[in-house]
């Protein structure tokens, strides 16, 4: 539905890839670890390495967790968009299809959180 | 059963409109929290100034009771002699 | 005189009525729709405007007298507390973060409500409307002075009060307050009245100013009590009007009750979604708890909106969509939004805390399904790691609701382990939501919400550094360098309450100071 209004309604939307100086939005939550309140976001340019994501961001940002330091990629499910995806760790975020304000999700299995209570 | 309530700061102004309240309303139910008198009764709640008048001894302007209102709830209707509050109309 | 004096005085209904019937007239030199031009296009049909009938009847004389004497009673309070150490009276200084989380969040809210009443006070066609919507405007333009005039007590005590009007138009969390009634005063008048004084007055304010008043009383603060009680006399008549509007409004047009149903759908979430700082104020920030959030909400939401949605169902209104979701929330919501803020806490301008080994039994016994199996073991993690010298903050910026602009911690209503994801595709860009709910108002009006302005996305554009500041010089520390932007006092405003400035001042005004100073 359009918003009723008194004269044509149109904006552009504050958030377009354009607005973020070469770099596009991206989400990651950690499945079961919701002592992280809310999945992150990140600024990427879209040619960075996926595996940089996992070597060099994501040890800064969930180091804290006494769960990450067992994190084995591997064996890592993840999820885009709540569906079952299958990114290449060795290709970039724009190859492997990820687009501006998309959200990913990881699951660690075997690893719930504090005294497995998913926190 | 739907419940209307009214509630009042906890001052001397208020006490002779709650025992008022009480008094013209066997249903009511008053409750006391930090700072604030809750009264809740069964859908209908009447507040008459005849009633307030008689406990203080002077006329009283049932528009006074405002000064001391914190919140209520359902159908208000208020004219000169009484104000009542309900969910059934 | 005596002749005068026994002359029988205007009853209140016929004062009333001269006041809104006798002064009104029907333009003649421009045409009606030219003079009001804002009330027809929302849909909104109204046959008979002098049906709007304020139940209190007030007249300007009366309004002029109560108010005037409300004053009187509340500066006399402050005056006192001013003269005799008010600001040392509180339970904890653990208690001045719910004034700071006040000053911050809610009293710009009663100043832009001072400002919407203004307008739709002057557009709406009837003189009954307009005078109601002018007083109200006037009450709450009064519940913002009074308000700052309170706090300006304790802020010359303790941090995190001194520049809330900058920081409501550029803090992460206070752009939820903020978008919530930018969003009602960019509507029409009849959606920004069901809006704030139906969905907002009637059916949250309860949960709002009741709570955070008994809790000031029962924590010592008599001057946050009586600001407080003085501008809940004035919500009294706000409610009691919000009731009349929805039922003038419905009463006038069938054809009206389909909109009004739609925006108390979105007004009903939207305003719960702003009273989640609410809950976790009474349920983490009160050193002294009046009750819990789940109990208020039993009590002021399903109790007695209850009652109101069985009345309003003969005119074809239920409850609103977001209900029983927001029940069901109850027993997870101040949790959840408390330990977003102990992540966020050296982004927050009040101090945050783990709970006390007494106050998590108090939380145990009240959230007896909940809290133990769920948010105890975090807060226990967290506890123990401060002792050991690594008190947790979360270092990277939340993912955000588009609608609520909330960070997305709510879990799914049927499972409170999973973080709840929704999303919309519009015009090939993604928008992300925390509910159904907020995904239905951006659905149905996306072209407003594609210009929220999004804490997050704004910093990462850049958008909220000082002018001058170079994000690429070399060691850059953008969290430092937004929170410049914000005007904190760094150090003193934000972090753990534990080692504050606020705690030791207290400790020490009182004499306990540990050092022995």
């Amino acid at each position: 539905m359009a918003t009723v209004a008194i004269s044509t309604y149109v904006f552009e939307p504050k958030d377009k890839v354009e607005n973020f100086r070469g770099k596009q939005l991206l989400y990651i939550g950690w499945e079961d670890h919701l002592m992280y309140c809310a999945p992150l976001a990140f600024p990427f340019p879209g040619a960075m390495p996926f595996k940089a994501i996992l070597e060099q961001v994501l040890p800064g940002c969930y180091g804290a967790h006494p769960d990450f330091a067992r994190v084995d990629w591997s064996t890592v499910e993840w999820f885009k968009s709540g569906t079952s995806w299958h990114p290449d760790y060795d290709k970039s975020i724009a190859e492997n299809g990820l687009g501006h304000k998309d959200v990913i999700r990881f699951r660690t299995p075997g690893l719930n959180g504090i005294n497995g209570t998913c926190s | 059963m739907s419940k209307v309530f009214i509630a009042f700061q906890a001052n001397e102004d208020s006490r002779p409109v709650i025992e008022a309240i009480l008094e013209d309303n066997p249903d009511a139910v008053s409750t006391t929290s930090p700072a604030m008198v809750k009264i809740d009764c069964k859908d209908r709640l009447v507040i008459r100034r005849e009633s307030i008048e008689s406990r203080i001894g002077r006329s009283f302007d049932l528009q006074e009771i405002q000064l001391n209102l914190i919140t209520l709830t359902g159908h208000l209707d208020e004219d000169d002699d009484q104000l009542t509050l309900s969910w059934k109309r | 005189m005596d002749m005068e004096a026994s002359k029988k005085k205007l009853g209140l209904k016929e004062r009333y009525n001269h006041l809104t019937r006798g002064l009104g007239w029907e333009t003649t030199y421009q045409p009606m729709e030219k003079v009001f031009p804002y009330t027809r296009y929302e849909g909104i049909k109204i046959h008979d405007w002098d049906k709007w009938e304020d139940p209190f009847r007030l007249t300007m004389d009366a309004y002029w007298k109560y108010q005037g004497e409300k004053e009187k009673k509340l500066y006399a309070i402050i005056d006192a507390f001013a003269q005799n150490n008010g600001h040392l009276g509180v339970s904890d200084a653990r208690y001045i973060n719910t004034l700071k989380l006040f000053i911050q969040g809610v009293s710009p809210l009663e100043y832009m409500a001072h400002r919407g009443f203004a307008h739709v006070g002057r557009q709406f066609d009837g003189v009954s409307a307009r005078i109601a919507c002018q007083m109200q405007s006037v009450d709450e333009l009064r519940h913002a002075q009074t308000q700052m005039h309170t706090v300006s007590n304790y802020n010359k005590y303790y941090n995190g009060m001194h520049s809330w009007r900058h920081w409501h138009d550029r803090v992460w969390y206070l752009s939820v307050p903020k978008s919530f009634f930018d969003d009602a005063m960019s509507a029409g008048p009849f959606e920004f009245v069901v809006a704030i004084s139906f969905a907002f007055e009637y059916v949250l304010t309860n949960l709002l100013f009741v709570p955070f008043m008994s809790g000031a009383a029962y924590n010592g603060d008599m001057a946050t009590v009586t600001f407080g009680f003085s501008a809940q006399s004035d919500e009294s008549r706000h409610m009691t009007l919000g009731l009349e509007i929805i039922k003038f409004i419905l009463e006038q047009d069938p054809g009206n009750v389909p909109i009004v149903q739609r925006w108390l759908d979105k007004w009903f979430w939207r305003g719960y979604k702003v009273l989640t700082l609410v809950s976790m104020m009474m349920d983490y920030m009160l050193p002294k708890k009046v009750m819990s959030w789940k109990e208020a909400w039993e009590i002021y939401g399903e109790q007695n909106g209850g009652a109101l949605f069985n009345d309003l169902a003969r005119y074809g209104i239920r409850k609103p969509k977001g209900w029983e979701q927001a029940s069901i929330e109850k027993d997870h919501l101040s949790h959840q939004a408390w330990s977003t803020f102990y992540n966020y806490g050296a982004a927050a301008l009040f101090h945050t805390w783990t709970p006390t080994d007494g106050e998590k039994d108090w939380l145990s016994a009240k959230y007896p399904d909940t809290f133990d199996k769920l948010y105890r073991p975090r807060f226990e993690h967290w506890e123990q790691q401060a002792k050991e010298g690594k008190r947790f903050y979360n270092g990277t910026l939340p993912m955000l609701c588009t609608t609520c602009q909330i960070p997305m911690f709510f879990t799914e209503p049927t499972d409170p382990t999973k973080i709840c994801y929704r999303e919309s595709d519009y015009k090939g860009d993604k928008y992300h939501f925390c509910s159904d709910h907020c995904k239905d108002i951006f659905d149905y009006e996306p072209e407003k919400y594609v210009q929220s302005w999004l804490p997050v996305h704004q910093i990462y554009q850049g958008n909220c550094f000082n002018p001058g500041v170079d994000p690429t010089v070399p060691g850059f520390d953008p969290l430092r360098a937004v929170l410049d932007y914000y005007h904190t006092n760094f150090g003193r405003d934000n972090f753990d309450f534990e080692g504050s400035e606020d705690q030791k001042n207290f400790a020490r005004w009182h004499g306990d100071d540990a050092g022995g100073a």
